[in-house]
């Protein structure tokens, strides 16, 4: 677990660090974070929760209190992983581990929207890639270079083309992945359509 | 690429602009928000110093954390407490209308907003809840967002979103006789697993779907995310109309009949283009029941818990997964499994109609006392309208407790939880691992009517045999 967390902010063009391999399909949002830890009016002590029943259960041997994973940023994981519930807890927590992009063959919608929205990158690879990746961090540690701009992930032994949404790609190279501010760049656009909705003429106002 | 499918129609309605790298600026005509991730939203708010752009488009309401047991304030469990009034705090100070306890309209979100005539064909509606989808029912698109996109339909009353593909569901023919809506969208997510929905939008379609009736249509819809779809919609018709009309905020005199000729132009069109077609026959499905730990992993009532060999080499491991997590075996049937905690409520089965049906099957009949049984309404609104009926009565009698309304046992972030490897009858959505508030325990999904007979018989059972009996 990363103890000196902070928001990624700006352009995120760079990502290198150590790998961290979690085996499955279909591992939900409830998992990643139980509903219990969603009692919270913000998301800053999330990350020590993370994966906390799966972990409990595995007493030690969850990937994610193994030594060799400790200080991994780079989280490598199967199909449709984050299904399930909405909750933006639960890449909170995977970021204020320490996550800082995810590699994985797909991801459920939501969840993938939600890792974008707070600055995590996720990127798809064939599954015969990913089994690659995590046969080879079985035995040892895996060390990727991802460069966005390129969609590459380079290493010693393993290099990868990685695929990402082009949209997704252009908002981290620009920096523009706070939705927000380019949202409200069209203001006038967002008045303009509230004034021509046709149910708006005629619903009452709430 | 999808054309003159009411999606379609509905989503180049609401886009504002296009982004760059090809998503778009998507207009969100009814934004709901609850207690749990909203906070957040107005805290980033906060922080960049921003207005909620058009108030009288948000409405609030409480349901995730509130307890079922006694709601008078303040709640014993402290942090729930803290929520429900950081919800006040920011509804009250951003002049959002909020639905309190109490009130009247308080409820699960997705039960109540329907309730209201705020859910309307044609618009556009988002909630930090991934079962907004059920407002698709209506006709409407309406999806689940996370707490980021919140702060962003607060702030600019949109969101940015790649268009979906759209993916029609035919259902032929009409269900069995104690088959229900819970029952054919557990076989449609079975047959098309729990990914294939991963970028489409669904639209539920064929004589199957046109004769349920609205809350069973929001039952369906509800269920979308559960196959991966983050949303799921039903083509407006007479049932959908008559449902609104005279509702609190339903369009009134002459902005009725504005509204009726809108909302019929918006039907996909007759020579619609879909991204892909399925066809299914809602005939063949029996009452359906999770065995696994996904909601793609269920079988007929009659049938037997697949063996690996019976599964595609994809759905192979976490099958292997959740023998190991349920303590069942490959060939075991599922008919008869021992079972500890009956739960009926949620925003999947949680409304009158889902009540009206499990009471009828508990009347004159007494709970197994292996059993806990409890009934939680979705909304105020349904709990007064059941004492009405005296459904109240019959499921005390029956042995089931009467509780207040909420989410409770469905996602169990308030007290109501499994306790160990506990075994549930449950009419919610999800059977993830620890969902229901126990990491070890065992949640098994069904229609009401089957948790009803579940609870009567103290295991998993066929509700045919009860109805007909």
């Amino acid at each position: 677990m990363n103890s000196e967390f902070s928001s990624p902010i700006g352009k995120i063009t760079q990502i290198n660090g150590k790998c961290i391999s979690l085996v499955g399909n279909d591992i939900d949002t409830d998992r990643i974070i139980p509903a219990r830890f969603l009692k919270c009016v913000n998301f800053d002590t999330l990350g020590k929760s993370v994966f906390k029943d799966d972990r409990a259960t595995l007493k030690g041997r969850h990937p994610f209190d193994l030594a060799e994973n400790k200080n991994a940023s780079i989280l490598i994981v199967n199909s449709n992983f984050g299904c399930g519930s909405s909750r933006e807890h639960a890449p909170q927590a995977l970021l204020r581990w320490g996550i800082k992009a995810i590699i994985g063959e797909s991801f459920a919608e939501i969840f993938y929207s939600n890792c974008i929205a707070i600055g995590i990158p996720c990127f798809t690879l064939l599954k015969k890639s990913i089994q690659d990746i995590q046969k080879y961090n079985e035995n040892k540690s895996l060390f990727l270079e991802i460069d966005l701009k390129k969609s590459s992930a380079i290493s010693k032994d393993l290099n990868f083309h990685l695929n990402i949404k082009e949209s997704s790609k252009k908002m981290f190279l620009s920096g523009e992945w706070d939705a927000t501010s380019t949202l409200l760049k069209n203001e006038n656009l967002i008045e303009r359509k509230k004034n021509d909705l046709p149910y708006l003429k005629f619903s009452l106002d709430l | 690429m999808s054309q003159n499918t009411l999606f379609d129609k509905v989503w180049d309605l609401h886009k504002v602009s296009s982004l760059r790298g090809g998503s778009d600026q998507i207009f969100i005509g009814l934004h709901l928000i609850h207690e749990v991730t909203s906070p957040q939203a107005f805290g980033a708010l906060k922080d960049k110093n921003l207005k909620v752009k058009f108030p009288n488009r948000t409405v609030a309401t409480v349901d995730h954390i509130v307890p079922t047991d006694n709601q008078s304030r303040p709640f014993k469990d402290n942090l729930a407490e803290k929520m429900i009034e950081a919800l006040e705090k920011n509804c009250q100070k951003h002049k959002i209308r909020f639905f309190n306890i109490g009130s009247g309209n308080q409820g699960i979100v997705h039960v109540v907003a329907p309730e209201l005539g705020l859910t309307q064909p044609g618009m556009t509606i988002a909630c930090g809840d991934s079962h907004t989808s059920t407002h698709g029912a209506f006709g409407s698109i309406a999806f689940g967002i996370g707490t980021s996109q919140v702060r962003d339909v607060l702030a600019t009353q949109t969101i940015a979103m790649n268009k979906l593909k759209v993916r029609q569901i035919w259902c032929d023919n009409q269900l069995a006789n104690g088959v229900y809506a819970k029952d054919l969208v557990l076989h449609i997510i079975n047959k098309l697993g729990v990914q294939a929905g991963v970028g489409f939008a669904y639209e539920f379609a064929g004589p199957a779907i046109d004769a349920l009736s609205m809350e069973e249509r929001m039952t369906i819809c509800n269920m979308s995310i559960e196959g991966g779809a983050r949303c799921g919609y039903i083509n407006p018709d007479t049932k959908t109309y008559s449902y609104i009309k005279n509702r609190l905020c339903a369009p009134k005199n002459e902005d009725w009949d504005k509204a009726l000729m809108w909302w019929d132009s918006l039907k996909s069109d007759a020579n619609s283009i879909y991204d892909d077609v399925i066809r299914l026959d809602a005939s063949e499905v029996e009452p359906t029941v999770t065995w696994g730990i996904t909601p793609g992993q269920s079988v007929g009532i009659n049938q037997q818990i697949p063996h690996l060999a019976d599964l595609s080499p994809n759905d192979q491991p976490i099958a292997g997964e959740a023998y190991e997590y349920m303590d069942f075996k490959p060939g075991q049937s599922i008919k008869g499994t021992p079972v500890d905690v009956c739960f009926i409520g949620s925003c999947t089965n949680g409304r009158i109609s889902d009540l009206r049906v499990a009471a009828k099957v508990l009347k004159n009949k007494k709970v197994s006392n292996k059993v806990k049984a409890f009934v939680v309404p979705g909304s105020e609104k349904v709990a007064s309208e059941a004492k009405q009926e005296g459904l109240d009565k019959i499921f005390e009698e029956s042995g089931f407790q009467w509780r207040e309304p909420g989410c409770s046992m469905c996602l169990a972030m308030n007290s109501d939880k499994l306790e160990g490897n506990q075994v549930s009858a449950s009419s919610s959505n999800r059977n993830f691992k620890g969902r229901q508030g126990s990491p070890r325990g065992r949640t098994l999904l069904m229609s009401p009517a089957m948790v009803a007979a579940a609870a009567i018989n103290g295991k998993v059972s066929d509700v045919r045999e009860f109805i007909y009996k």
